[in-house]
């Protein structure tokens, strides 16, 4: 009656302990007995229960202001405009974040740290440039570097010059004294051009990971070193060599899901959840996030619960009206003569019948009398 | 340079912006320019704005002069003997008004032994910074802003004497508390408002305790003799009236016991309690559906009625009567003619309102709660020295809620109540809790306000002394009588045939879209259909097209108005709304077939 894996654990567990036969058998039937009462019943309404369990201890939460006062912490996005934002499941989080914990041999002074974090922050050519101007005359830019900012950065001029041609083709770059030369290789070019030129350039990416605007080497209680960044980028994190690549989390659900798989996807929408809940001191059974995270995930895709994601594809016509864009599917349905066969709730609540879950799920067998057909 | 802008509009500049400033305010105080006349000089932006418009809110500050305010003792002495007035103070440039904007001007000393050169104002009191309503509030310095709000927001509730010719009066949703006290613990504000004549609250000796979980999650428990006693008793006076209405052709309304004939007759029970007049008489009582004033209307559509009706005089019943589950005495009737000069006929409507469980009461500090039990004296706790509470509070609202003015209260009020003498509990400058403890221990009581006290039930002492004192309570408006509700059957809407909605009109209780989850998570999905049967209908479907079809029960036959008498048509039972769904639908020229099938 157990399932395997269950009945494996059971069963190993029996042999360790060393019991006769009969005990055996009673903590078995025990067993077995547990667990078929911790199983759901056919017709139970585990989608509103779960709905449920959300809703109403999400209506006690709270825009937490005191949260941030004083402590070094990044702006992120918390309370229900983040629980909203996961089941949603909107393609950017509005404050996408990265945790990169370092392997010990790396983080012996919190000053090496240090150091790998300032290398992870994405450097763009307007960050180490102390002024970046267009020369009205020759018609070109002008980019003069902050030697000191470079310093720190342990960023060399030839870097940046590289960077610069592999970044803006079809341009002369030119090394001049104390500063580079942009110059447009049509010598014909409009001032206008010039200045997106010059845009262009300060956004020039030279050093770090691409997205991530604010680093913050945190010692965590069991005294590691982990990286806070703002702004997420998995794919990036993943190539670098003092991060501990197994434990990097990121906030941003679909970069997971591109990165690491649709069951990774599934995994780190709970962990986003459950975080949420707990910052708020409330408490909903794992398996109504799980279920979620289930029917978000199902088709191999993150899909949010919207008109646009899986309330969108209820079978029922009359459902998805009386959800949201009513017209938009009445007005289809009747295009391609749908069919709605009142197999869910909202359905048969419209037409005053008998809801098909609980007590009206079960149907009656009748063996009709011969001589009537159909 | 600076910029010197009048009431918003560019008028010139000065050379020196502060100095100007200065100069312009001094003049205010000398009296040359006018008192209303406020100023400011921005510092950042090096600009001077001079403000003499209205509707800027402003005020009062002493003034003062290299750290010595203007106001001296001597004036204090002749304000205090009545020779000098506030106005000459105003006028003498001793106290003067400031707007927003000037404040930013000034540096303001709360008390005077603060008072340095750099100072420009003195403030007057520093309760300045409450309201008046906030100001009523005893010991409102130990309490927290957000329960100083709810309180002065529960005090516009409560009852009281709103106007002393409430006899007089006509108004709508009147409440008047009857034996309503001065309180003995007051703040200055009390006897600036007048609050002696206009009181609104009674002194109650309160015990703070749990009643046999009677008091839980604020709610409060009455002592049924108080009560009885005419404690929080309050009557409640609402209004009627009818208009004798003129129409077209010279036809009128008509105030008078209608006839039988009339079109919308009630019963003939009805209209029993009307006099002659067709109008009741005061001090007539009243019950649910009888008619207080009859009036009869000329029918609608005159002209087609006399071409066609024989009976020409087929009027319309109008009367106005009171609907279900009111009831109550005539007050008073007024006969009277409104600005067109139709004849007016004004009624009110008298309710003894004696509190029931339900009804709200607050003290001032916020803490409000309802009646949930009414308990006999004999069966309520009593002291040693054999005092009863009038009501019991639970000491479970004090913690979160941190209302130590609440607490502070009832000592103070305990106090006064044995000395016989009301007590200051002005805010910022109460009298201390420390000669409270004072009065009480010289009076023989244990000075932290507890008591000794005996269950009410069994005799038996408590194991705790409980805190005993007395505390200024309010009614406030919110009363059971008048939100009570329920129904079974009733009126239904035209269109949906669904039930009306709100409790005037008797319609019924809204079962939601989350009630409706309810049921679905419970699974009790036979209940839930019928909860929503009220709108249930019988539609016969025509199997073949899937449209509704036509039952003629005069020739017993039923048919397809598109497909003819020989296709089966079957009765099925859906909700109206969902027949209206698919008239809506097909008058969009969308065409939804109703394909049926076994049930079973």
């Amino acid at each position: 009656m157990l399932p395997e894996y269950l009945n494996e654990r059971v069963s190993k567990a029996l042999k360790r302990e060393k019991l006769g036969l009969k005990d055996q058998n009673e903590i078995l039937k025990k067993i077995e007995q547990t667990y078929e009462n911790a199983k759901i019943s056919p017709g139970e309404a585990i989608g509103v229960i779960t709905a449920e369990s959300f809703g109403e201890p999400s209506t006690q939460m709270t825009l937490n202001v005191f949260h941030f006062a004083g402590v070094a912490e990044m702006q992120v996005t918390v309370g229900l405009p983040r629980l909203v934002e996961i089941f949603d499941a909107r393609k950017r989080p509005s404050t996408p974040e990265m945790k990169i914990p370092i392997k010990p041999k790396y983080a012996k002074t919190i000053e090496a740290v240090r150091q790998i974090a300032m290398s992870v922050r994405e450097t763009k050519l307007v960050d180490i440039s102390e002024q970046i101007v267009i020369n009205v005359a020759k018609g070109n830019v002008e980019i003069t570097l902050d030697r000191k900012k470079m310093r720190d950065l342990d960023i060399k001029p030839k870097e940046v010059l590289t960077k610069l041609i592999e970044g803006m083709k079809g341009l002369d770059v030119k090394e001049g004294e104390n500063s580079i030369i942009l110059k447009p290789k049509d010598k014909e070019t409009v001032l206008s051009e010039v200045y997106k030129l010059k845009e262009k350039a300060k956004e020039i990416h030279i050093r770090g990971l691409k997205g991530v605007t604010h680093v913050l080497p945190i010692k965590n209680k069991e005294g590691d070193y982990i990286i806070h960044c703002a702004g997420s980028n998995l794919k990036e994190a993943l190539l670098i060599e003092e991060a501990e690549k197994s434990r990097i989390t990121t906030n941003d659900v679909f970069e997971v899901m591109d990165i690491l798989g649709v069951e990774a996807a599934r995994a780190a929408i709970i962990n986003e959840a459950v975080k949420v809940l707990r910052d708020q001191g409330i408490d909903v059974d794992i398996r109504h996030i799980m279920f979620l995270a289930d029917v978000m995930t199902r088709t191999g895709k993150i899909k949010g619960i919207t008109r646009t994601g899986i309330t969108g594809e209820k079978e029922s016509v009359l459902a998805r009206a009386s959800f949201e864009t009513p017209l938009k599917h009445i007005i289809n349905a009747s295009l391609i003569g749908e069919r709605d066969d009142l197999n869910s709730v909202v359905e048969n609540v419209i037409l005053n019948q008998p809801v098909p879950l609980g007590t009206g799920l079960p149907g009656v067998i009748v063996k009709l009398p011969k001589g009537d057909k159909k | 340079m600076t910029d010197v802008y009048l009431n918003e509009r560019f008028v010139g500049s000065v050379t020196n912006g502060k100095s100007y400033v200065n100069t312009l305010r001094d003049e205010r105080r000398k009296g040359v320019l006018p008192l209303e006349m406020n100023c400011f000089y921005d510092q950042e932006y090096d600009i001077v704005y001079v403000d003499t418009t209205k509707g800027r809110a402003r005020r009062p500050l002493i003034v003062a002069e290299n750290g010595k305010s203007k106001l001296t003792e001597k004036h204090i002495d002749e304000l205090k003997s009545g020779t000098i007035k506030w106005e000459k103070l105003v006028k003498e440039g001793i106290i003067e008004y400031l707007d927003a904007s000037e404040e930013e001007n000034a540096y303001i000393a709360l008390e005077e032994e603060e008072l340095t050169k750099e100072h420009t104002h003195l403030e007057i009191s520093p309760i300045s910074i409450l309201g008046l309503t906030t100001s009523l509030i005893p010991y409102a310095n130990y309490g927290g802003s957000s329960r100083l709000i709810r309180g002065s927001k529960i005090q516009k509730q409560s009852l009281g004497l709103y106007a002393t010719n409430y006899l007089l009066r006509m108004d709508t949703d009147v409440n008047v508390l009857l034996y309503a006290q001065n309180p003995i613990t007051k703040t200055f504000m009390h006897d600036i408002y007048g609050w002696d004549k206009y009181p609104a609250g009674q002194n109650v000796t309160i015990a703070i305790m749990s009643y046999e979980g009677y008091n839980m999650e604020d709610s409060i428990v009455l002592n049924k003799s108080s009560v009885q006693r005419g404690l929080a008793r309050s009557i409640y006076f609402k209004p009627f009236n009818a208009e004798e209405l003129r129409y077209q052709g010279g036809l009128v309304d008509e105030v008078c016991i209608p006839d039988k004939e009339v079109k919308g007759y009630r019963s003939e029970k009805d209209y029993r309690l009307l006099e002659e007049d067709g109008i009741v008489s005061t001090n007539t009582k009243v019950g649910q559906d009888d008619v207080l004033i009859g009036k009869v209307s000329p029918p609608r559509f005159l002209g087609e009625f006399e071409e066609f009706n024989i009976a020409t005089n087929v009027k319309r019943e109008s009367s106005v009567a009171l609907t279900h589950g009111d009831s109550g005495v005539i007050d008073a009737v007024i006969l009277t003619e409104n600005e067109e000069g139709n004849r007016l006929v004004q009624l009110r409507l008298r309710q003894s309102r004696i509190p029931e469980v339900g009804d709200k009461f607050a003290s001032r500090h916020g803490q409000k709660g309802v009646i949930s039990i009414l308990v006999p004296a004999e069966d309520l706790p009593f002291t040693a020295s054999g005092i009863v509470p009038d009501l019991i509070f639970s000491p479970h609202g004090i913690p979160s809620r941190m209302t130590i003015s609440h607490l502070i209260e009832v000592i103070a009020g305990k106090a006064g109540a044995l000395s016989g003498r009301s007590i200051d509990a002005t805010t910022f400058d109460a009298m201390p809790e420390k000669e409270i403890r004072k009065v009480l221990e010289s009076l023989g009581f244990r000075d932290n306000g507890t008591e000794t006290v005996y269950s009410g039930i069994d005799g038996r002492e408590l194991k705790t002394k409980i805190y005993v004192g007395n505390m200024y309570y309010l009614r406030l408006k919110h009363m059971v009588a008048n939100k009570l509700h329920a129904r079974a059957t009733g009126k239904i809407q035209l269109l949906t045939r669904q039930p009306i909605e709100g409790r005037a009109q008797g319609g019924g209780l809204r079962v939601g879209e989350m009630e409706k989850d309810c049921f679905v998570a419970h699974g009790t999905s036979l209940l839930l259909k019928e909860r929503f049967d009220s709108d249930r209908t019988i539609v016969r479907i025509c199997e073949n097209c899937g449209m509704f079809g036509v039952y003629d029960s005069f020739k017993n036959k039923e048919y397809c108005t598109k497909c003819g008498a020989n296709v089966k048509i079957s009765s099925i039972e859906v909700s109206y709304a969902f027949k209206l769904l698919l008239d809506e639908l097909k008058s969009l020229c969308v065409y939804p077939k109703l394909i049926l099938g076994r049930k079973y």
